[in-house]
């Protein structure tokens, strides 16, 4: 994936560099999965090793999806297409089982692609938004939006773009100081105001600031928030107001950040999240460290909200683009 | 998520209810309902079949079938065993016989140990305990500023890694400062981490060894899905803890994981954390997590989030006017904004008990908030003399109130009439004549 498209350096999208990204991202993905692989899809083949399609393999393909967060309406969703088809004798034996899950579980994440914001949906390479590219970034606390931010500003750095920070979480202890220290170790230029200061007011500075300075990106990080939380909600909006103001197309993209080990909580933050400043996309983070991810397919067949990242670990590399493909083929790898 | 259970239960009994008795599949079926209700809430799926299993005997045995009210039996006994599983005596924290007490933090990345500590300490402090606070995470950028800053904040002492590599050395040395300086408890705060990263896990094993703690708890987001018993059981085979601390209960996650990991580990949740706010720590309180978890009526919770939006100042002010009968229609609007602060009508109603049985009268799901803008619209529309004694509204005012919020004059006489009707009503209950609503708290309308 390209990560940038309308760089004023002029940097070429796809250079040999980023095909070597590219199989790198592939394996990030699939030793990200591993430990997936094996709690999950290591139960799995135990599930298609048996002899026919029974009760007890629709019984416990349900426990497995259950098991990796899916949800019950996406599991039963996905198995009762899966029974429909094998009882109208499209699928003989488990074997047959796995690959219609495997394609099902593919096609439910690509469904989503084309949908999305005006920097990463599949449509938005030909008609790329002039820069600067703004990119708001949201979500509940403690799913890793500081880091993903620096992660990302990283790839975007990397491609040639001069990325711009805006220190928009002013609640929270010390996080502007942690925007800073990420901002010089990637090379991003941060702005920010002091804590507890107006997120308008910061977002509303960053966007001067990288209309004069010529920036090409400017990712406006927020404070943490329970989408549950009234007023804190209604600050989002207006911070969408304040962007818009200033330049009608934007946000080009609201990337929402998920947790991966989030239960189903995920979709009911993913649903008020949409509702109130609509989000375009989604970044999962800490799959590095869990057995599930399951979630992802929750929310994209409830939302329709694209998966376009995977936090895969603790470096500012640790990001790669979320491939449908790729990650149920990492999934399902012997 | 509103009444859900209820709804699932009731729909179940009904559909046997019209042949006569009901029988031991119909149990099975309604079973069905709980378990996704628990599932619905994030229970590990392997705790929610043995749960499953558990209730149905029971309901078996206390011959629920042949009750006249089968669904609120059943609903009954699995809220009992729920408040059983997760319930016992509140367990206390464990002191030390030689000062200072030591409290270590573990957790996954992003759960909230951080904030906790502060919280932790704030708590302890009431206790007249002297606190201090020891980072011991060598990792986050910016993390001892985020500790440093909230000690500032706080007014705790914070003992930070200073440039030692090693958090177990850090964290040793940061306790030996703090009981020179004669604090009595010390709150270790370590790095998140994934219970499937050995290094991290060899690493928090040399803390707990180098820092001998009273209390090691696990602190644990409430949005956690099935991961939580994972982490819960690889912790604490890990570090042997000594209970659980579950956080962000302040959201609408039903919190399962609660459930998961006291009935797989045994140990006890000792705190819950609900709210961005220091003083946000609370003991843990298991029948209101059991309605909860099953998506029932919490006003418990209602009353909670009236408190949070409104503010217990504005509350107080309300129920004076109520009680001296002052209430008037700058008070109607001020009642409906504050409303509107909580949230949408139907998830406010969802809390309410007893509402699904209104359902078919009533059509919850119906009730959009647009009455309410359009209503709002009108009162604003007023001048403030108006809201004030709103009997001086007469044909030609209401004509022009008519016209500036793009009414209807039936509507604006319709919202007086209502109006009219509830100051009747404050009046009954500030009088204590209205009958049906023992005990209810809601914001505004009297204890």
């Amino acid at each position: 994936m390209r990560f940038f498209r309308s760089s004023r350096a002029g940097v070429d999208p796809i250079s040999g560099e980023q095909a070597r990204a590219a199989e790198e991202d592939v394996r990030r993905t699939v030793s990200a999965t591993e430990r997936t692989r094996r709690g999950w899809f290591g139960r799995m083949s135990g599930v298609f090793s048996r002899s026919s399609i029974d009760d007890e393999l629709w019984d416990e393909l349900e426990e497995i999806l259950l098991g990796a967060d899916t949800g019950l309406a996406t599991a039963e969703h996905i198995l009762n297409q899966l029974r429909e088809r094998a009882s109208a004798g499209q699928l003989r034996d488990p074997d047959a089982v796995k690959q219609a899950l495997k394609e099902l579980l593919v096609d439910l994440l690509k469904g989503q692609e084309s949908h999305g914001g005006k920097l990463w949906s599949a449509s938005a390479g030909a008609d790329p938004p002039p820069p600067p590219a703004i990119i708001l970034v949201v979500g509940v606390n403690g799913v890793g939006k500081t880091t993903s931010i620096a992660k990302l500003a990283h790839k975007y750095v990397q491609d040639g773009a001069r990325v711009m920070l805006a220190a928009g979480d002013t609640f929270r202890a010390a996080a502007i100081d942690q925007l800073r220290e990420w901002g010089a170790r990637v090379g991003a230029e941060v702005i920010a105001q002091g804590p507890n200061s107006d997120p308008g007011a910061v977002t509303f500075d960053a966007l001067t600031a990288a209309d004069a300075r010529g920036a090409d990106v400017l990712i406006i990080d927020t404070a943490g928030r329970l989408h549950t939380k009234f007023n804190l909600m209604e600050e989002l909006r207006k911070l969408r107001r304040v962007i818009e103001r200033k330049y009608p197309d934007a946000p080009h993209e609201v990337l929402l950040v998920l947790d991966a080990t989030t239960g189903q909580n995920g979709l009911a933050q993913a649903r008020t999240f949409a509702g109130i400043i609509g989000v375009t996309s989604i970044l999962l983070t800490k799959l590095d460290g869990t057995s599930k991810g399951g979630i992802v397919f929750a929310v994209t067949d409830e939302l329709g909200i694209p998966v376009r990242f995977v936090g895969t670990g603790e470096t500012v590399d640790d990001l790669a683009p979320f491939v449908p493909e790729d990650f149920v083929d990492a999934l399902f790898a012997e | 998520m509103f009444d859900a259970l209820t709804d699932k239960l009731n729909a179940a009994f009904r559909r046997l209810g019209s042949h006569g008795s009901i029988t031991e599949k119909d149990l099975d079926e309604a079973m069905r309902e709980v378990r996704l209700a628990l599932l619905e809430a994030d229970v590990n799926f392997k705790v929610a079949r043995q749960f499953i299993a558990d209730v149905r005997e029971r309901a078996l045995g206390a011959q629920v079938l042949q009750s006249v009210t089968p669904v609120q039996q059943i609903i009954a006994i699995v809220h009992d065993a729920l408040v059983a599983v997760l319930g016992g005596e509140q367990a206390p924290l464990a002191k030390a016989s030689t000062p200072p007490t030591v409290i270590m933090l573990a957790g996954l990345k992003g759960s909230g140990k951080t904030t906790t500590a502060a919280k932790l300490a704030l708590h302890l402090r009431k206790q007249n305990e002297r606190v201090a606070l020891i980072a011991a995470d060598p990792y986050r950028v910016a993390g001892e500023a985020q500790l440093a800053s909230l000690g500032k904040q706080l007014d705790l002492p914070v003992y930070g890694m200073e440039g030692e590599k090693q958090p177990a050395i850090a964290a040793k040395r940061g306790i030996a400062l703090a009981a020179r300086a004669g604090m009595t408890a010390v709150i270790v705060d370590t790095a998140g981490r994934s219970q499937s990263d050995p290094e991290m896990m060899a690493e928090i094993v040399a803390i707990r060894d180098a820092v001998q703690p009273q209390e090691v708890l696990l602190v644990l987001d409430a949005m956690t899905g099935q991961e939580a018993v994972n982490a819960a059981t690889e912790f604490n085979a890990a570090l042997t803890l000594s209970g659980f601390i579950l956080t962000k209960m302040d959201g609408d996650a039903r919190g399962g994981a609660a459930l998961s990991i006291r009935s797989v580990t045994g140990l006890p949740i000792k705190f819950v954390g609900a709210g961005e706010k220091v003083d946000a720590l609370e003991a843990f309180h298991p029948d209101r997590f059991a309605s909860r978890i099953l998506g029932m009526g919490d006003v418990v919770s209602l009353v909670e989030k009236a408190q949070q939006s409104i503010g217990e100042a504005e509350m107080q002010r309300m129920e004076q006017r109520v009680r001296s009968q002052k209430f008037d229609m700058q008070d109607f609007l001020d009642q409906y904004q504050n409303l509107k602060k909580m949230g949408s009508m139907s998830s406010l109603l969802g809390m309410l008990p007893g509402i699904s049985a209104l359902k078919g009268k009533l059509n919850v799901d119906e009730i959009d908030d647009t009455f309410f803008k359009r209503s709002e619209a009108i009162m604003l529309s007023m001048t403030q003399e108006e809201r004030r004694s709103p009997q001086i509204i007469s044909g030609s005012r209401r004509r022009r109130i008519a016209l500036g919020s793009g009414a209807t004059l039936q509507e604006v006489n319709q919202l007086l009439n209502q109006f009219t009707q509830v100051q009747k009503m404050m009046k009954m209950m500030s009088s204590g004549k209205l009958p049906g609503m023992p005990g209810m708290k809601i914001p505004g309308f009297g204890r």
